[in-house]
């Protein structure tokens, strides 16, 4: 016998007491939580999603379509990287100011060539207010998983009021699951060490995210 | 099962001796402990629908656990349909000569793992190296354990029981035998110390080309796999290798894509008490041109099975190692991970050990006896396992022996002779609770006030309290069950 029948077939003995129950999943489960915390306008939940971000300590800023590219320039500017990664589909006017060479995500194809890189510019797919979470699901503006794990500078911009839900259950709702999917709450950060907290052990440790309306 | 046992451990009583008599050890969990239990606390206030969310996630994994052999088959298919291949284990055994036949393929001899209870569970490490093959842990707390030559004392904070003095000179004098050495001059801060590790495991990420982890969830409806994590140890095993080897419990399933929204709000908040971890990542088979190429999933029974065959203790399946029972409980408090011999230590493993791999060994027989049932395990469990319930049950069991199943085969218990383990238990709790005076009151409050007033606690417990049930065997307080077998003589110290 197949150990996948042995297991299937253990199963199946270890349940003989339980009653045959063919209720449909959706009626099986009560879901008497809430879809969302507390009644907040657009607004607010912006600025609660700015607020939570800034809680684990990403560094938040705001700023408009127009002034998008020089706030980029301003904040690579600031770190001084020779190169800059970017995915494919970035739109091209958010680096029209930057200085710093730009690495095309499929540029960088080994790790060791993606270690040299210092920062990565990326959208995201989503964000979430109540978890102050980032959401990037690989589409063309955020590219492969790795281009936002191994360079130590991440900004992140979000497009407000749009790419923000409020919830978890917001957030599951619209990701599509057959895509690969990175959830960021803050940058990389162990308490491993006598419950001390510390930024980046292996991802960026800095994440900029930019909130950014009228795009 | 082979490697899962702590191999000359010594029962619990004996461990927990020694661990209370040792003041750094005591030292470092209390802080811990209290830290993360105070965290916690605020972070579950933040949502006014706790109790709700914590009686879905209590459903979704019943009733997953009610049709398990229908979603381990929905799973199986929609893993595969989505380009990875599906692996079966019966036990520790099995799964480790998986892992290894996987690894030889890919003709490496090295690969990175991401912190994995199931994986330690069944020993994977040292079957490896048995076979050549070095494993590398890649979480900090796994890293520190690893190059301790230790044993990880806590499912959430492995190495809560190093301060960072030990931690710096476990890097100092380790680290240059597996790798990158620690920086000249190394001091005890922790900020330089995440510095040492993340130099020294980034050379093994960028070269490495077989990744291991487990998996949080698995959603049987699209065939996602999920992890969460903290460090990003997790993200570069997961997508910079080219083959992943996911080893996951059967238990571990979700039916819906949709079941992953209670578990993204209870997990985080339970285990380190965040709104959300820092990272997670969900994969479901692979992807063109992102992460690896070659996905293989191993699904292992190891006495899963058999726990699911108990009544009472299949409960102990819901877990989702949140570890917020280990943080509220006065036993693991004093006694320490160590002292329970198995990979899952605290409330939680003083069940699921015992379930795993059957009460045949001593440690294992005298596991549900490491508990004073004051049930604040029950109350913090975000799937409301009542633990007191089935530490009673297996306890019965021990005492005066009956059915259970091993290896999928029914089999009758004796009980055990004189009651060996209440008597090993007895000396358990009398080192565990070597100032028992401090406990009093707030066992006595906790076991009082579930009866008085079942339906509403104050304060933190109010959330939980307003959908459970009340119990169907009321907890013992410790100092009742102290006075009842030990005639209230104090022969402590
Ligand atoms: S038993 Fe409950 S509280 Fe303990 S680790 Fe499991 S889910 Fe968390």
């Amino acid at each position: 016998m197949s150990s996948r029948d042995l297991i299937l077939g253990r199963v199946r003995r270890a349940l003989a007491d339980v009653p045959r129950d063919d209720t449909p999943y959706e009626q099986a489960v009560e879901r008497g939580y809430l879809r969302e915390h507390g009644g907040r306008s657009v607004e607010q939940t912006v600025d609660l999603l700015a607020e939570n971000l800034a809680d684990y300590r990403a560094i938040v800023h705001r700023t408009d379509a127009e002034e998008l590219p020089y706030l980029i320039m301003r904040l690579l500017a600031a770190r001084g990287p020779q190169y800059v990664l970017v995915p494919p589909g970035l739109p091209p006017e958010w680096m029209s100011a930057a200085d710093p060479t730009r690495v095309h995500d499929r540029a960088a194809s080994t790790p060791h060539e993606l270690d040299k890189v210092e920062s990565v510019v990326t959208g995201c797919a989503l964000a979430i207010a109540e978890t102050g979470t980032l959401v990037l699901d690989g589409g063309p503006d955020q590219g492969r998983r790795r281009i936002t794990l191994v360079p130590d500078h991440h900004i992140c911009v979000v497009r407000v009021p749009d790419q923000v839900v409020s919830s978890v259950p917001q957030a599951l709702e619209r990701l599509d699951p057959t895509r690969p999917l990175t959830w960021i709450s803050g940058p990389s950060a162990t308490s491993d060490i006598e419950l001390d907290r510390v930024e980046g052990v292996h991802g960026p440790r800095t994440l900029e995210v930019v909130l950014v309306s009228g795009e | 099962m082979s490697g899962g046992t702590f191999v000359g451990m010594p029962a619990f009583p004996k461990a927990a001796h020694e661990a209370v008599n040792n003041p750094t050890l005591r030292g470092n969990l209390r802080h811990a402990t209290h830290t993360i239990r105070a965290k916690r606390a605020v972070a579950v206030a933040e949502l006014d629908d706790w109790a709700a969310l914590r009686e879905a996630g209590k459903q979704i994994k019943d009733h997953t656990l009610r049709h398990l052999d229908r979603y381990l088959v929905q799973l199986e298919e929609s893993v595969t349909a989505a380009g990875g291949i599906v692996h079966w284990a019966a036990d520790a055994d099995e799964a480790n000569r998986i892992v290894a036949d996987l690894v030889k393929m890919t003709g490496e001899s090295e690969v990175v793992k991401v912190k994995s209870m199931a994986t330690q569970e069944i020993g994977l490490n040292e079957a490896l190296e048995a076979e050549g093959i070095h494993a590398y842990e890649t979480d900090l707390a796994e890293l520190i354990v690893q190059l301790g030559k230790d044993r990880p004392s806590h499912i959430l904070v492995p190495a809560i029981h190093r301060n960072r003095g030990e931690i710096r000179d476990i890097f100092a004098r380790e680290m240059g035998e597996w790798g990158r050495p620690a920086p000249e001059g190394l001091t005890d801060t922790p900020a330089e110390l995440a510095e040492a590790a993340r130099l020294h495991l980034r050379d093994k990420f960028l070269r490495a080309k077989v990744g291991i982890s487990g998996a949080n969830f698995m959603v049987a409806e699209t065939g996602t796999l999920m992890v969460v994590e903290s460090e990003g140890n997790g993200r570069m095993c997961l997508t910079l290798p080219e083959t992943l080897i996911s080893v996951v419990g059967i238990e571990k399933i979700v039916p819906t894509w949709q079941d992953l929204e209670v578990f993204l709000q209870t997990l985080p908040r339970s285990s380190t008490a965040e709104r959300m971890n820092p990272y997670t990542s969900m994969w479901t088979g692979t992807t063109d041109a992102d992460g690896p190429q070659t996905f293989h999933l191993v699904l292992i029974d190891n006495g899963r099975t058999d726990t699911l065959a108990d009544e009472v203790g299949r409960q102990a399946l819901r877990c989702i190692r949140c570890s917020a029972c280990l943080n509220v409980c006065p036993v693991y408090e004093r006694a320490g991970g160590h002292a329970y011999g198995s990979v899952y230590p605290g409330p939680i493993g003083a069940i699921l050990s015992p379930q795993l791999r059957g009460t045949a060994s001593e440690i294992d027989a005298s596991l549900p006896y490491a508990s004073s049932l004051c049930g604040a395990c029950y109350e913090v469990c975000p799937v409301a396992i009542d633990i007191p319930e089935v530490l009673v049950h297996l306890r019965e069991r021990i005492a005066e022996g009956g059915q259970a199943t091993r290896e999928g085969n029914k089999v009758v218990l004796k009980p055990a002779k004189g009651h060996a383990a209440e008597r090993a238990a007895m000396r358990a709790a009398r080192w565990a609770f070597s100032h028992p005076g401090a406990l009093r009151t707030g066992q006595r409050l906790a076991s009082r006030t579930r009866r008085f007033h079942p339906r509403s606690l104050p304060g933190p417990g109010k959330a939980w309290s307003d959908t459970r049930d009340l119990p169907t065997v009321p907890a013992e307080p410790f100092r009742d069950w102290w006075q009842r077998t030990h005639g209230g003589k104090d022969t402590d110290k």
